[in-house]
């Protein structure tokens, strides 16, 4: 198999371009895909200031890199999420994360769910009464959220690649939540209170992101998290990794099908769900409850779950419809049904530059 | 050779030499789901492997809750 670029034995194919490319076609091809959807969704311009969400994994790790060779202003911002299982699932993903900072000599942020707030991932989400993921992609949204909007960041960046966003609009559309389909997009607008959201990975799949981190030598996690094990998202990219095999390409027709031909006709549903917005009195981010969905998690995590499973502060659709948020697309904390009476005061610490 | 699986960690010994599409297949796994690494060298599908070869097939797959 030689590489479709120079000709030289080739180390991967990828079949949905019925192309193989050599080691460094192949980090030349990522950077092509990253950089032409910069451009193609005007994501942000040179000299902006990039937050990007590192998790310590291939996607996360390997945006920074090509962010940065391609010669933006990125930052990463990492969260501890407390999270155990074999090795110290957390501990790992943050050696991980500090290492490859060192390495390229960029600087992190850090923000510590346990030490900051007073919970972790396992013990939150109990006491919140939500799944684990639920618990997690709250308190991620609103962690970076917070930490792009304090720290004075364009945009923040996360690294769904293709195979995320074709997975979530899958389970989307299995259960036409039209309100999720209306927000599924590669740039979310900064709104009052959030700040801009892109995806610059949407143009590659996982299997290309953990070749190019192989081929530029970048460690990252390759466990599974332990508490997303089994999850449903992870059974729909099997489901479109059985399709992908007999018909290689079928979920970048999916996916850019959809942003092409289908995307505006759910903006309504997307626009009417977040009318009504107001300033948590707690943290001031924007919800429609009367706290936010991030503060109703952080106080039942310090009352010990005494109260879990009132149905305060939850995020539209999550709680019960087992909705796909897309998790980085879904930005708002709607907490509209079952809004809690009583308001409880979170302290917000503020997030560490550890370079 | 040496096969090293993830998600749980394991090792098999496989006869060689195979190439790497038919042992993703004998291993019933789907070659959209993982890369395959000799050494510490990516390898395509058509690659023959040898029963000297020490053989990671890493899973890409990943999905709990992205920021």
């Amino acid at each position: 198999m030689r590489c479709r670029r120079c000709r030289k034995p080739a180390v991967i194919e990828i079949r949905r371009h019925n192309a193989a490319f050599c080691a460094p076609c192949l980090e030349h091809h990522c950077r092509e895909q990253v950089a032409r959807a910069v451009h193609d969704f005007a994501m942000f311009e040179p000299g902006q200031r990039v937050l990007i969400a590192v998790s310590g994994g291939k996607d996360s790790l390997g945006l920074w890199d090509l962010l940065l060779d391609l010669g933006y202003a990125a930052e990463g911002l990492y969260l501890g999420l407390g999270i155990e299982g074999a090795g110290g699932y957390s501990d790992q993903s943050a050696a991980f994360t500090h290492a490859f900072a060192s390495r390229r000599d960029a600087p992190l942020i850090t923000v510590d769910l346990p030490a900051d707030y007073g919970y972790d991932i396992p013990g939150g989400a109990a006491a919140a009464r939500r799944a684990p993921c639920s618990a997690c992609g709250l308190s991620k949204r609103h962690l970076f959220n917070r930490a792009a909007l304090d720290g004075g960041f364009d945009v923040v960046a996360t690294g769904h690649n293709l195979d995320d966003e074709a997975a979530v609009l899958f389970g989307n559309v299995l259960r036409w939540n039209t309100e999720y389909l209306g927000r599924q997009l590669p740039v979310l607008p900064a709104a009052d209170g959030f700040v801009r959201k892109v995806k610059p990975l949407v143009r590659l799949g996982e299997r290309e992101m953990a070749a190019y981190c192989v081929v530029r030598g970048i460690d990252y996690i390759v466990e599974e998290c332990p508490m997303a094990i089994g999850n449903r998202h992870l059974g729909y990219k099997e489901a479109l990794n059985a399709i992908e095999d007999r018909s290689p390409g079928t979920k970048q027709v999916f996916y850019f099908g959809f942003l092409e031909r289908a995307s505006a006709h759910f903006r309504p549903a997307a626009t009417t769900a977040q009318e009504g917005l107001h300033p948590c009195p707690s943290c001031g981010s924007p919800t429609t409850a009367a706290q936010c969905a991030f503060c109703s998690l952080v106080s039942r995590a310090r009352a010990g779950g005494a109260e879990a499973g009132a149905g305060a502060g939850a995020e539209v659709g999550v709680a019960g419809a087992g909705a796909e948020m897309g998790v980085a697309g879904a930005g708002a904390e709607m907490g509209v049904a079952g809004a809690e009476a009583e308001v409880t005061e979170v302290a917000v610490p503020g997030p560490r530059r550890v370079r | 050779m040496k096969v090293l699986l993830r998600n749980p960690r394991r090792e098999l010994d496989i006869n060689g030499p195979v190439r790497v599409h038919r042992l993703i297949e004998h291993l019933g796994l789907n070659r959209e789901s993982v890369l395959v690494i000799r050494g510490d060298t990516l390898v395509p599908g058509d690659a023959v492997l040898e029963d000297s070869d020490v053989v990671e097939i890493r899973p890409v797959i990943s999905g709990g809750s992205s920021p």
